[in-house]
């Protein structure tokens, strides 16, 4: 057991490393920092001596040093728009984000726990097939039509929600008012993680439900109930819980584009408006720190997979 | 078992398959669905009434008899460029399903059966891929890279490869272990012959399947870009930047004919991918009952 902790952390160590690299990379891709700060009107002179200032004449290897030195110290560099310390921007921004993937995942995940179950347990029925196709739709419909759709109907028609941001200006900035622009953004996410999800926890339950154990908890005559609630969901949620950890990538990539339409103001938004703007140390600060929380997540989903199954060999 | 056999086997596989794909109702109407729109696509030239990017003086004119669709805030015919938009949405989500399942075949391959360093280092840059927003990369390369049909092609191809290369790899740890390729191994056979004649055509069907779901993503990526103005640019119009025009509260609001039909088109497309992949998955799973 501790040995295949130690294996997988061993594992994550080059990825972790490769992360950096490739972040670096891309940075150094897009184009000299120096051009950037400075702009097109400077004399050679000015950038030769802010090269040598900012350690840029050094080759390519020392410099990434550098710049990972820096970032294990906290500091992702400044904004080329704010002049504003990219930890500072990632900061002001994270609990927005955090609160609405976080949300959208219940919710979601709310949603399509007992629809999966329920479908897996009346499996090849018309009900089983209703839901999902449903859930196929789910994941079909494209995050910002679904917004689009959604303001149509709730902004414009009805007038209910409001369509952007997340607190009224001038308003009391109560929870009431919150959950209010909480509202359309959330549904929008946790349509299409419930629409994925249904699929994954219907199949992991089939599964589960096809073994021996449970055929011997129902021979018992304990009933349907008490079969599938003490010894099929136990067992089922292992698998899901796994998948749901390698999600997180595609929910971020999905609160991107909803926090656009919605201007939400979280890492997506700054993300999208870094972009448009070429801002890339604030770019590739939020992708660094995405892909190590990612990374970061994997590994403890593993963990707690290898201390949960005993099956697992090691 | 002589050549003849051999292909009657194929052959009895191939009914089987079929067999067990037109049980799934939805999944063969979605396949003449998209048949029927690949057609429309292909033919757009000869189909669309009006020239895509044709100017005329019937601004946003809502549907009528001489524009089906109506027309946009510049007088185009919205019926002759939602057909060509579905021409370039089809070859975007085709063309980077292409890209991304060769290179994540080959890569799977060499690291499945030669395993060692080149396993290490490969399943090492998926993971490391894998890490990043997919969304995320896909936008930075097209800041880096300047938005474009080509590049928006490249990029999604480049970038959706390490799913398939973990399955192909997957497939082959297993496929290493049987008795046909071990028997090949023993014969002496070179390692180029054992891949690709004996390892490579029996992924195909679980290839086959996951590139389908590729296919509906990057359909929906190309979308996404496009809609945020990172994607397929205008005037060459994509089912996504046709879309772009709806966060102008006045079309939305009073023009449906402008942003609806390229949204539900979206969706139509994807979940028709969608449910075939899903059916090609039940009818080629051998544990599968008849």
């Amino acid at each position: 057991m501790v040995k295949y902790i130690i294996k997988r952390i061993l594992i994550a160590i080059p990825v972790l490393i490769g992360i950096t690299i490739l972040d670096y990379a891309i940075m150094s891709l897009a184009g000299s920092p120096l051009e950037m700060m400075l702009g097109p009107k400077t004399t050679e002179a000015a950038l030769e001596a802010k090269a040598i200032q900012l350690g840029l004449d050094k080759p390519f290897y020392v410099q990434y040093f550098v710049w990972l030195k820096n970032v294990l110290q906290g500091n992702f560099g400044y904004s080329l728009k704010s002049y504003q310390p990219v930890s500072q921007i990632i900061g002001s921004h994270l609990g927005p984000t955090l609160l609405l993937m976080g949300t959208s995942m219940l919710v979601g995940l709310a949603v399509a726990i007992p629809i999966g179950i329920y479908s897996a347990i009346h499996r090849y029925t018309k009900r089983d097939y209703t839901l999902v196709t449903m859930s196929f739709f789910g994941t079909s419909i494209p995050s910002f039509f679904l917004a689009l759709i959604f303001i149509y109907i709730f902004t414009v028609k009805l007038g209910w929600l409001p369509s952007s941001g997340m607190r009224t200006a001038g308003g009391d900035g109560g929870l009431l008012d919150l959950i209010r622009h909480m509202v359309m953004p959330v549904l929008v996410l946790a349509i299409s993680i419930a629409g994925s999800n249904i699929r994954y926890v219907r199949s992991a339950v089939l599964e589960i439900l096809q073994k021996d154990y449970v055929r011997t908890a129902k021979s018992k005559g304990i009933g349907r109930f008490r079969t599938i609630n003490k010894h099929a969901l136990r067992n089922a949620l292992i698998p899901i819980v796994t998948v749901i950890g390698m999600q997180i990538p595609t929910l971020f990539g999905g609160a991107v584009i909803v926090e656009q339409v919605f201007s939400w103001p979280g890492l997506g938004l700054i993300t999208m408006n870094a972009i448009m703007g070429r801002d890339y140390p604030v770019i590739m600060g939020v992708a660094l720190l995405t892909a190590v929380v990612v990374l970061l997540a994997n590994l403890i989903t593993d963990i707690i997979y290898a201390l949960v199954d005993p099956t697992i060999q090691y | 078992m002589n050549s003849s056999g051999t292909s009657e086997y194929k052959n009895n596989t191939t009914r089987m398959i079929i067999r067990r794909f037109r049980k799934h109702k939805l999944a063969v109407v979605s396949l003449y669905f998209l048949g029927i729109m690949t057609l429309l696509a292909i033919l757009a030239p000869i189909i669309a009434p009006y020239n895509p990017n044709q100017v005329s003086t019937s601004f946003s004119a809502p549907p009528s008899a001489d524009h089906l669709l109506g027309t946009d805030q510049i007088g185009r015919d919205m019926f002759s460029r939602l057909l060509y938009a579905t021409r370039i949405s089809l070859f975007v989500g085709f063309a980077a399903t292409v890209i991304s399942t060769f290179i994540g075949v080959i890569l799977g391959l060499i690291a499945g059966y030669f395993g060692g360093l080149a396993d290490i280092i490969i399943m090492r840059i998926t993971d490391t891929i894998m890490s990043f927003p997919y969304i995320l990369l896909v936008l930075v390369a097209a800041a880096i890279f300047g938005p474009g049909l080509w590049n928006i092609i490249l990029i999604l191809g480049f970038v959706d490869w390490p799913g398939a290369a973990r399955l192909v790899r997957g497939s082959v740890l297993s496929l290493r272990e049987t008795n046909f390729v071990k028997g090949n191994v023993v014969a002496g056979m070179p390692n180029r012959y054992i891949l690709f004649s004996e390892i490579l055509p029996n992924t195909v069907g679980p290839v086959m399947v996951y590139a389908t779901s590729v296919f509906a993503i990057s359909i929906l990526d190309e979308a996404a870009l496009s809609f945020l103005g990172m994607g397929v640019q205008p005037p060459t119009a994509s089912l996504g930047n046709i879309l772009n025009g709806a966060e102008s509260i006045t079309i939305l609001t009073s023009k449906f004919w402008l942003w609806v039909p390229a949204g539900v088109l979206i969706i139509l497309l994807v979940v028709s991918i969608n449910f075939v992949g899903d059916a090609l998955r039940d009818a080629i799973d051998p544990s599968a009952k008849e």
